[in-house]
């Protein structure tokens, strides 16, 4: 399964829950404000980082770019363009967004 | 609090305004509207100052690049501010350190103050607005 998480950590509690329900081998999705929980710092980083063991994580790197943290993406996190947000739609049977 | 209010030239109240910004940009439309209306303001001239605070530091970040997401970079606004005369931009330590963020991250010079502080200086406004 391929969840997708699109809110801010420090707004709002998505991906809290999408890492306590997502099962293991699954992929995190990470796109607009949510990308913040993949920089380096901050307190969704650590619950992140203990996440990768189980999970594949990725994040939308035109969000990185237009939120001005590009350069301070956590190690393990896999960057994607639109066209690889396009490949893991296409590569997951399900997706979850958690809206 | 109306007998401290100061009278501007042309004989009009000024009252000290504090826009409070909390949420992050470009994910939602309302640092780009909040921002909008402290541009408006200006043309009042109240007393203005700016605070940021949970997601709203954010909004301030050096290095943001837009065109991947085809939205308009409104980031070098926040340095036209010092034109209108809107010069105090106030961010809280608690929310900044919480980020992993420091000054240096910002695109504009910022005062940085402690809860307790900004606490203090909301409490002296006449007006607060929230975004």
């Amino acid at each position: 399964m391929l969840h997708i998480v699109n809110k801010s950590p420090t707004e709002r509690n998505s991906l809290d829950s999408c890492l306590r329900l997502a099962t293991k081998g699954s992929a995190v999705l990470l796109i607009e404000d949510a990308v913040y929980a993949a920089t380096k710092g901050t307190a969704a980083a650590a619950k992140l980082q203990a996440a990768m063991a189980d999970l594949k994580v990725y994040a939308l790197a035109p969000d990185l770019n237009a939120r001005g943290v590009a350069g301070r993406v956590l190690e393990g996190v896999n960057l994607v363009d639109y066209g690889g947000f396009v490949d893991l739609v296409a590569e997951h049977n399900t997706c979850q967004s958690w809206l | 609090m109306t007998d401290e209010l100061e009278m501007e030239e042309g004989g009009g109240v000024v009252k000290k305004f504090m826009f409070l910004n909390r949420k992050a940009p470009y994910g939602t439309i309302y640092a780009l509207e909040g921002l909008e209306v402290v541009l408006i303001s200006a043309a009042f001239d109240q007393d203005v100052c700016m605070a940021f605070v949970d997601d709203g530091v954010y909004q301030l970040m050096k290095n943001v690049d837009t065109t991947g997401i085809d939205m308009k970079n409104f980031s070098k606004t926040y340095r036209a501010l010092e034109g209108y005369d809107i010069e105090k931009l106030y961010v809280e330590k608690e929310s900044m350190e919480a980020r992993g963020l420091t000054e240096d991250d910002f695109i504009v010079d910022v005062t940085v103050m402690s809860s307790a502080e900004l606490a203090a200086l909301m409490n002296e406004q006449d007006v607060v607005i929230s975004h």
